[in-house]
């Protein structure tokens, strides 16, 4: 069932989940929210456009195959954890360093193990909705 | 130094999430996972080779302390289990090669092992008990798709036991875990090893303990709970199979040795008692069912049980020189078993069947095949000089020290109907005149197999068979680091000091 104004508004609502879904993934490291719940919102905005114009247009605009997202994010989380041995300190330490730059303040390997943690959610939870919408193509 | 401990766990991991980038191509993923076994060999040597110089080593992950944070630690028997663990993988993915079908290499047959091995290694190497729950749980669900990957009506019958009972059994492990942490508030290992004895609820703690070996008793197939082994094991290809025989219930055997000697030293007195009757009956009854099969790889399946019984009779023994003999064995048989399973599945591509009746001829044809079985296949049984000898020797001669006559004479007449299984897998498979030759020709898959075939299928069987032979020749020195394991093992404070890092 094609329904005008839910594509309509679905093409905005992508936009404003995706931005939410950022949102709370920087939010995480000290409030609710972080990588999990992130990359679901912006599963959801995804899931909210398939619904609204079919598979076919949903995965046009993914792009990438939803498996890659979740090997690049387990890449992106693994390699979170180098810079500590690198440093000569114990496994999966936290590295913080200070960009000086007031508006990102201090940046460190736990937002690269979140953002990680973002594109795998967001990889796997696409790929469960696209795999089960499978039937649904033409 | 510390951070070796957590390479064999890392690496596997990093293989296998490389591999998913090159989903698309098998042969990007095959070198992946062979050079990446390559590695986790050498470092799982090197991890051995540094707590034998350098004793037990312990990894604060996050670097928060240790009775808080997440605990990796690797004392002789970890780092031993490791090893043979990386062995096992290495020889897995070369066989593997040669005789996984590409169907289910392009589903990720490639990741998932690496998958499986590092929940192995980090059972092996976690040092708290929630952890080690979730080390169980990777290793599982990545057993669960290898076991059914290829979807074939058998497959999904085994898989159906195989995955209830060790949900069951996980479910078990979870309720222990939570029951355990109310009581003591602590589920980091070296810290239980310190609190336990201080323990008031000393009914809740014994309850625990029972819960911990039921738990480990499902994953080790330990007599009555083994049925779910011999209905499943035997339904995925060889490779998969090879690799759950030699591994997966040792990871239940570990756990149980390092339960009931590091964790919970002072419930053993009752625990080890429980242990020795459910030894004899496992050994029993594994024996026996093997004895009455027809099919190779079920009666594989059931000397795996046969065999988890002489491991838990030494640790019921409970004396240094048992504990040592256990390990040593669970060593040799981690080997032997996953070997005989190679074999079983060359035997199968010759003669096109698993049924022990059907087959024959192998030894007219294939001499250098056969010798290559009666190695794993007598080193199992107890013929020296091959390390079963060695493992069966100690364990028995440290059951008659403990005076446990009974159970001892039962592990003596056990070992018997091992070599009589063996020989009749000999004498059907290859000695015997094959029955109705004239019906199987074009049915042997091995000979149209190309020489780089036959090499990825051989070579494995070889090397594992040469370990059986050198473990048997020179077994003191490998025996004498089975040793220091077990003197580790009895002295819990060792362990506690190591990870929490101060004396009390």
């Amino acid at each position: 069932m094609y329904s005008i104004i839910l594509a309509t508004a679905s093409k905005y609502l992508l936009l404003l989940l995706q931005m939410f879904s950022v949102f709370l993934l920087f939010r995480g490291h000290n409030e609710p929210g972080g990588g999990f719940v992130g990359g679901l919102v912006a599963a959801a905005a995804y899931a909210l456009y398939f619904i609204a114009n079919g598979i076919g247009k949903a995965e046009k605009l993914l792009a990438v195959d939803p498996l890659h997202l979740i090997s690049a994010g387990l890449l992106l989380a693994v390699s979170s954890t180098l810079p500590a041995f690198a440093a000569g300190r114990s496994f999966m330490t936290a590295i913080w360093f200070d960009t000086g730059i007031s508006l990102f303040g201090k940046v460190g390997t736990p937002l690269v193990f979140d953002t990680g943690v973002y594109f795998l959610v967001l990889g796997i939870a696409l790929k469960i909705i696209f795999s089960l919408a499978e039937e649904d193509r033409p | 130094m510390n951070q070796i401990v957590i390479i064999p766990i890392l690496l596997p991991l990093a293989s296998a999430v490389a591999m998913l980038l090159f989903s698309r191509s098998v042969t990007i993923q095959r070198i992946i996972s062979l050079s990446s076994s390559c590695l986790l060999l050498a470092a799982a040597g090197w991890l051995l080779a540094a707590v034998i110089s350098g004793g037990m080593l312990s990894l604060q992950a996050g670097g928060w302390a240790a009775p808080f944070g997440i605990t990796l630690a690797a004392d002789l028997l970890s780092a031993v289990m490791v090893a043979a663990s990386a062995l096992i993988g290495f020889a897995t993915v070369i066989y593997s090669f040669a005789v996984i079908d590409p169907e289910r290499e392009r589903f990720f047959y490639h990741p998932l092992l690496q998958l499986l091995l590092m929940g192995i290694n980090g059972a092996f190497l976690t040092g708290d008990v929630f952890n080690l729950y979730v080390w169980f749980e990777v290793m599982l669900i990545s057993s669960f798709v290898l076991l059914v990957l290829g979807g074939t009506p058998v497959q999904l019958e085994g898989a159906i036991k195989y995955v209830t009972i060790n949900l069951l059994s996980s479910s078990v492990f979870l309720a222990a875990a939570g029951i355990l942490y109310g009581i003591a508030g602590t589920l980091n290992m070296a810290d239980l090893a310190r609190i336990a004895p201080r323990i008031e609820q000393k009914e809740l703690l014994s309850v625990v303990s029972v819960l911990f070996m039921i738990t480990f008793g499902v994953k080790a197939a330990v007599f009555p709970l083994f049925f779910w082994l011999p209905a499943s094991y035997h339904t995925p290809p060889v490779p998969v199979s090879a690799i759950f025989a030699g591994l997966l219930t040792k990871v239940g055997v570990y756990a149980l040795i390092r339960f009931f000697t590091t964790v919970f030293p002072h419930e053993s007195i009752f625990i080890n008692d429980v242990l020795l009757v459910a030894s004899a009956l496992t050994m029993l009854t594994g024996v026996l069912g093997a004895v009455a099969q027809y099919d190779v790889r079920k009666l594989l399946s059931f000397h795996i049980v046969s065999q988890i019984g002489y491991m838990i009779f030494g640790l019921a023994l409970h004396s240094p020189l048992a504990l040592a003999g256990a390990l040593f064995y669970i060593v040799h048989n981690i080997i032997a078993k996953t070997n005989l399973f190679y074999i079983s599945g060359i035997v199968e591509r010759i003669s096109g069947t698993w049924d022990l009746k059907r087959a024959g001829g192998v030894y007219a044809r294939y001499p250098f095949i056969s010798m290559l079985f009666l190695v794993p296949a007598l080193g199992l049984a107890g013929i020296p000089p091959l390390s079963g000898f060695w493992a069966k020797f100690v364990i028995i001669r440290a059951g008659f020290e403990a005076g446990e006559y009974a159970v001892t004479g039962i592990a003596l007449f056990v070992s018997l109907l091992t070599l009589f299984s063996m020989m009749k897998i000999w004498n059907e498979a290859f000695w015997k005149e094959r029955p109705h030759q004239q019906e199987y020709e074009g049915i042997n898959r091995y000979v149209s197999m190309g020489i780089a075939g036959k090499a990825m299928l051989l070579s494995p069987v070889v090397m594992l068979g040469l370990l059986t032979i050198l473990f048997g020749i020179f077994f003191e020195p490998v025996f004498r680091i089975a040793e220091s394991a077990s003197l580790q093992l009895l002295d819990p404070l060792l362990y506690s000091t190591a990870v929490l890092g101060r004396k009390e």
